[in-house]
């Protein structure tokens, strides 16, 4: 079957947006626009009337609110509905009350250009802002303007729509996107927007997908358009084409699959027909994803990307805050054990640091460019340190090479625990120190390694690419990138091998590990405790569930002998095939 | 009158969800309060008001309480705002 890419690529019936809300939908378009607001200004002989008329209005739209503040409370719990309670809160509040009223008995004009222009002025300070998330709070107060408008005028708004259609709007209010629900709008488009605008924080909560900023998607869609939307992606399909349907078809058929058996696989164990239990736990990149991680049925994290603290912070966070940060991961995912990767700076990983390096991947990065600023490492590791006291922390280091660095890193970790002892400050004393594995000459040395740390943690990217010399970034090249190499499977077996005569435990936490062909392999080469991104966990603890660690364990002694990829993937083929093993791909 | 600064310290910064609670906190209160910003001085009792600053996590707003319970009013609210507004 096609890939997504050469779906939408050469097709003029795509637009794009962001992908704002996850999800998947097939559906008719519905158009919608709200009528524009007029607004009269002229003079008011009878104040008293102005103010009273005022006065009504606003009780009207309180109403309202009230009733859809309800509604999304029901729908989407109190701490969600906060943005219903906030626009209710401004029709109560006392400071542009009072003054609307004054200006009202003062310059004698229609309440409604008064409202208007007052509150216009509040949202030109936050247009103005340089926040993204204050332009987008100018949108929700837009809702609360017009209402109160609209009810000095005693008009109406309609927020009925047709039944079960996708949303189609320049722009969707809050009180909009959670009202349409009760039509059963299936997914939101919005040409205006961005990702932490409240209708696309609303279509999360709802679990609708969404896609915002496409700009022109008003005009390009009209009513009743077949519409295929892709909140994966951040893309809408006008119109599809037969191929284009059943591409969709087929990836909801699979999504709904796997809905189905994450409900049903989440709370049991990940473990072999003939009991061997294997440790999945969860890769994850910011703190959001501890969420999945959870729900997903993950044990604990395998692996805590740093450095994307650093990117999305724009700066490198200091003690403080990183022990913050820490803290709250260690807490969330508590009892299970949670494991943080040193900032891996360098290769392709943080740009901004802006080193210039003939050959970045064989550069200053991961420990050594950790070595070669002391400082950096030192706040990292007390921050991890006082984010140990559940004990359940974990701390790796990336891109080790030789023996000496992790000798030299661990000096530094217990020079880091002296002061943190002298300051008095609690941490675990014996926290789990482990490498990554992720370069040949520490896979060839996995034994020596593991006489010097806790732990050892595959990671097969870098690896794969450092045993077959190929960048996988490189189109040209990039079909050397083989993960069932023999080479990388002798690699794998090495290490498993050397690295239990020291008597470390050994994870494995690269994408390989994702790749549900990979796990009766993985498993019969001995490995017990894999971490992946949380999305594919469904898919790799199923197939566990599905194999049997004997069976596993030829399979593995005959791939070994092998001396091509090809002969490797169609021996694992044959044995999905022969012990009618489902193969779900992880499709997101 | 009390005048404190206070730091905002938790992720999202000063969003929607805190700056309703600030001011359902104020309201209780009878004294005068204050939160300015950059040279920007608004009302901590109105909603659209605080809605407007853009307060970020790290950045700093001086909070002033004028009234019969400012010491009790400006202790609460500086807490709340040093929790994180419980986000944290």
């Amino acid at each position: 079957m096609k890939g997504l890419k050469k779906i939408i690529e050469q097709s003029d019936n795509i637009i794009f947006g962001l992908a704002a809300a996850p999800g998947l939908e097939i559906g008719h378009a519905f158009k919608y626009s709200k009528e524009n607001i007029s607004i009269k200004d002229s003079y008011v002989p009878d104040v008293e009337e102005a103010v009273n008329n005022f006065n009504d209005a606003l009780r009207q739209s309180k109403k309202e609110m009230l009733k859809i503040f309800n509604f999304a409370k029901d729908k989407m719990g109190e701490v969600r509905a906060a943005i219903f309670e906030a626009q209710l809160m401004i029709l109560d509040d006392p400071v542009l009350i009072s003054n609307i009223v004054s200006r009202i008995e003062k310059e004698k004009r229609l309440p409604e250009y008064i409202v208007n222009h007052e509150i216009s002025k509040y949202q030109q300070l936050m247009i103005l802002s340089s926040e993204s998330y204050l332009k987008e709070r100018a949108m929700d107060i837009e809702d609360i303007k017009n209402r109160i408008i609209r009810n000095l005028q005693k008009k109406r708004w309609a927020s009925k729509i047709v039944l079960d259609a996708i949303v189609v709007s320049e722009n969707l209010t809050p009180a909009d996107a959670i009202l349409f629900t009760k039509s059963n709008a299936k997914a939101y488009i919005t040409d205006r927007g961005g990702l932490t605008s409240h209708a696309a924080i609303i279509a999360r909560s709802l679990d609708l997908p969404a896609v915002v900023g496409t700009h022109d998607g008003c005009q390009k869609i009209n009513d009743e358009d077949l519409l295929i939307v892709d909140g994966f992606h951040g893309l809408v399909v006008v119109n599809p084409t037969e191929e284009q349907l059943n591409f969709f078809r087929h990836k909801i058929e699979h999504l709904n699959k796997i809905d189905a058996g994450l409900r049903e696989l989440r709370d049991k164990p990940a473990i072999t027909l003939d009991g061997r239990e294997i440790l999945l736990m969860a890769n994850v990149d910011i703190t959001g994803e501890i969420d999945t991680t959870i729900t997903n049925g993950a044990k604990g994290v395998g692996l805590v990307r740093t450095e994307q603290i650093i990117e999305e912070m724009g700066e490198i966070p200091d003690e403080e805050t990183q022990t913050k940060i820490y803290t709250n991961l260690s807490n969330r995912i508590y009892p299970e054990s949670i494991t943080i990767r040193a900032f891996d700076i360098g290769g392709d990983k943080v740009k901004q640091l802006n080193l210039k390096e003939a050959n970045p991947f064989l550069g200053l990065r991961g420990i050594r460019f950790l070595l070669a600023n002391e400082d950096l490492l030192k706040t990292q590791i007390k921050a991890v340190l006082r984010s140990s006291i559940n004990k359940n922390i974990q701390f790796m280091v990336p891109m080790v090479s030789a023996v000496d660095e992790i000798i030299k890193t661990k000096e530094i970790i217990s020079g880091c625990m002296k002061e943190l002892k002298h300051k008095g400050v609690h941490f675990d004393k014996n926290i789990r120190i482990g490498i990554m594995v992720e370069v040949p000459s520490a896979a060839v040395m996995a034994k020596e390694f593991g006489e010097h740390v806790d732990f050892l943690s595959i990671g097969t990217n870098d690896l794969i690419q450092f045993i077959m010399a190929v960048d996988r970034g490189n189109d040209i090249v990039s079909d050397l990138y083989q993960e069932f190499h023999p080479a990388v499977l002798r690699t794998l077996q090495h290490i498993v091998i050397e690295g239990k005569k020291s008597g470390v435990s050994i994870s494995i936490c690269g994408e390989m590990a994702a790749d549900t062909l990979a796990v009766p392999i993985l498993v019969g080469l001995g490995l017990d405790c894999m971490s992946v991104s949380p999305s594919a966990i469904p898919s790799i603890k199923r197939t566990i569930r599905a194999i049997n660690c004997s069976s596993a364990k030829l399979l593995a002694a005959r791939c070994l002998k092998m001396s091509t990829e090809k002969e490797v993937t169609a021996e694992i083929e044959k044995y999905f095939h022969e012990n009618n093993i489902e193969r779900t791909r992880n499709i997101i | 009158m009390i005048e404190v600064t206070a730091k905002i310290v938790n992720r999202a910064g000063l969003h929607t969800r805190p700056a309703a609670t600030i001011v359902k906190i104020a309201s209780k209160y009878k004294s005068q309060f204050f939160i300015s910003k950059d040279g920007f001085k608004i009302d901590g009792k109105s909603i659209i008001g605080v809605m407007t600053l853009a307060a970020e996590m790290g950045s700093e707003l001086a909070l002033s309480f004028e009234g019969v319970d400012e010491v009790e009013m400006s202790n609460e609210i500086s807490d709340l705002i040093k929790r994180g507004f419980d986000e944290l």
